[in-house]
């Protein structure tokens, strides 16, 4: 199988210190971001989604492991949260951790069925488990089908912070991306995700070696569904409502082209490529299904001419991991 | 009893589009190294290209049983030759994630002129009607389509394990590097295989037609349905890809008659049945 991506360059605590002065720049610069009259909610859920796609991209840069199926763990954390919040009227924190714990779970059952098989088949299993899904939703009556959970109630974290005032939930949903993306990038460089990139270059070798693989694709199927259900959890109090379309395999088509547009394997493409998507969307809004049509070119155009994606060709160019 | 036969005979419709398509998936993959997720869309265009014939062309049904596959054939083959060749070497997911992107673009564009509502398309005067078979109401055209498609499938299967152009085709799977140094043009091959399954899924196309409408999204759904086929019965046989795909098609009839609730759903827990007790598929070849 060859190589995903091309970072052959070894972890050296220069890279490290480069990679922690990029993020410190992207925190501020988020931080900044209710002073500089940007709309807030546009960026909340390019937060969301873009720390959807770095769990993705946890387990298609680093395990090498495809799943064309992540908008279920979406999807079934942003319902169970919405349900617990709005009929079991939990407060937010216990409605966060409802909806997670749902989306890990959902990780240990999806990640068993799908690593019995490798490559492409694996890509196939968690798209049409993610379907599966989609019709148990559409038929389950607590999803109320078509019309989703609307009008969730956001209430106060804690006790404390208000989440119904923007400035405070920008703060929040900030600080939950941060958190995650920093688990996140303490699982690539730990010995733990030296094994899952040993496994993405050649598996055969890795079992030789003695590793249990299964166990660990297991762990990390887990762990990136975990994450990407916490940023369901967190995107329910954006939007304040859980819908079809986020179980819907578009959705998980999406996150893909997310992580792809910004460099599949680096640290900080997919939440570069998570802000171009979802500002095209935004601007492109009026246009109907040729958002799709742009959607299929961008595919198309990574795939042919720049498979390192935005972020990738910049660390190129500057020999750098990033 | 009578909705019992007519559920199977849905099942036994839908069993020979899976059984279409998941063939053609096969073909490709063999060859290729591809999973075809454009699969969906060619078909839809063959359901289209038949649309166009009769509204524009004045053409029936029959020449666009012949029309429309070599028509979206050859329009997979221009995909194969600009783009597909490109990912020649590179891993699998590229080509998963490239024809995925063709598939976007190709429903988007059909999705904005035409909507997402059906399509009317007439059964052809030949078929119309039905016959009394004792037991059941049998609509003549579809019989047709079960057995058309089962001839199609055989005809398939005859001309890759049996003919010599399916050995080369065999051997080029196998070992392309060899087949070349015979002096056999290996790329015309495989863009000639990629035009045959893309054939194959635009007669599916052309053969829903009258059953199912014609929509722009008609491929969309039933390709991850197709993908749940492939994963059970495993890309390693062509004999396999029918069989499974025809049994998997009973099987979702059957389910629309004991318990319609989950007939959107039986196969995908079927797939998931199957990986849990024999993970290498039912055809045995782990990929």
């Amino acid at each position: 199988m060859s190589a995903l991506t091309d970072d052959t360059l070894p972890v050296t605590p220069r890279a490290m210190r480069d990679e922690m002065i990029v993020f410190a720049v992207m925190a501020v610069l988020l931080a900044a971001v209710p002073f500089s009259g940007i709309y807030p909610f546009f960026v909340m859920q390019a937060l969301c989604f873009a720390l959807l796609a770095c769990a993705f991209n946890l387990l298609i840069g680093y395990g090498g492991l495809l799943s064309f199926g992540h908008a279920m763990f979406l999807g079934t954390a942003g319902y169970v949260s919405a349900h617990a919040l709005k009929v079991w009227a939990l407060p937010p924190e216990l409605g966060i951790l409802v909806g997670t714990a749902a989306a890990a779970l959902l990780g240990l059952v999806a990640g068993y069925i799908s690593i019995k098989r490798q490559g492409i088949y694996f890509s196939m299993i968690t798209l049409a488990l993610s379907q599966l899904l989609y019709f148990i939703y559409l038929q389950a009556p607590f999803t109320h089908g078509e019309d989703g959970i609307q009008g969730i109630p956001q209430g106060h974290l804690l006790g404390i912070f208000d989440l119904s005032k923007p400035t405070v939930l920008y703060y929040v949903v900030l600080v939950g991306f941060l958190a995650g993306f920093l688990l996140i990038y303490r699982t690539i460089n730990s010995p733990f995700g030296e094994v899952l990139k040993s496994i993405r270059e050649n598996e055969q070798r890795a079992i030789s070696l003695g590793y249990k693989t299964d166990q660990y694709k297991l762990l990390a199927f887990i762990l990136s569904g975990t994450l990407a259900g916490f940023a369901g959890s967190l995107k329910v109090f954006v939007a304040q409502n859980a819908s079809l379309t986020d179980v819907h395999w578009s959705m998980s088509g999406e996150i893909v082209l997310m992580t792809l547009v910004g460099g599949l394997g680096t640290i900080f493409g997919p939440v570069v490529g998570a802000f171009v998507i979802i500002a095209m969307q935004q601007y492109l809004a009026g246009f109907g299904q040729w958002v799709t049509v742009i959607q299929g070119v961008i595919f198309v155009a990574c795939v042919l001419l720049f498979r390192r994606g935005l972020v990738g060709e910049i660390a190129h160019w500057l020999r750098r991991s990033l | 009893m009578q909705a019992l036969y007519a559920q199977l005979l849905v099942g036994l419709i839908n069993g020979s589009f899976y059984a279409l398509l998941s063939l053609g998936l096969a073909v490709i993959f063999g060859m290729l190294n591809i999973i075809n997720f454009a699969h969906g869309a060619l078909y839809m265009m063959g359901a289209f290209a038949a649309y166009f014939l009769l509204n524009l062309g004045g053409i029936g049904y029959w020449p666009a049983l012949i029309i429309a596959p070599i028509v979206v054939g050859i329009f997979g083959m221009i995909l194969e030759r600009t783009m597909l060749q490109w990912l020649a070497g590179l891993d699998h997911l590229y080509g998963l994630l490239l024809t995925f992107g063709i598939a976007l673009i190709v429903q988007g564009v059909f999705q904005n002129y035409f909507g997402s509502s059906g399509l009317p398309y007439a059964i052809p005067d030949q078929l119309k009607g039905g016959m009394n078979l004792g037991f059941m109401f049998l609509p003549i055209y579809r019989g047709w389509v079960v057995v058309f498609s089962l001839v199609v499938c055989l005809a398939t299967w005859f001309l890759i394990e049996k003919t010599q152009l399916g050995a080369y085709l065999r051997a080029a799977t196998e070992n392309p590097t060899l087949v070349r140094a015979f002096g056999i043009n290996v790329p015309r091959m495989i863009t000639l295989t990629y035009g045959l399954g893309v054939g194959l899924a635009a007669l599916a196309g052309v053969l829903s037609a009258p059953i199912n409408q014609v929509r722009p999204l008609m491929g969309a759904d039933l390709i991850i349905v197709v993908f749940a086929v492939v994963v059970i019965g495993g890309m390693g046989s062509i004999m396999g890809s029918i069989i499974t795909g025809f049994a998997l098609g009973v099987i979702e009839g059957l389910t629309k008659y004991f318990y319609p609730e989950a007939s959107n759903t039986v196969v995908f827990v079927l797939m998931v049945l199957v990986l849990l007790v024999k993970p290498t598929g039912l055809t045995g070849r782990a990929a």
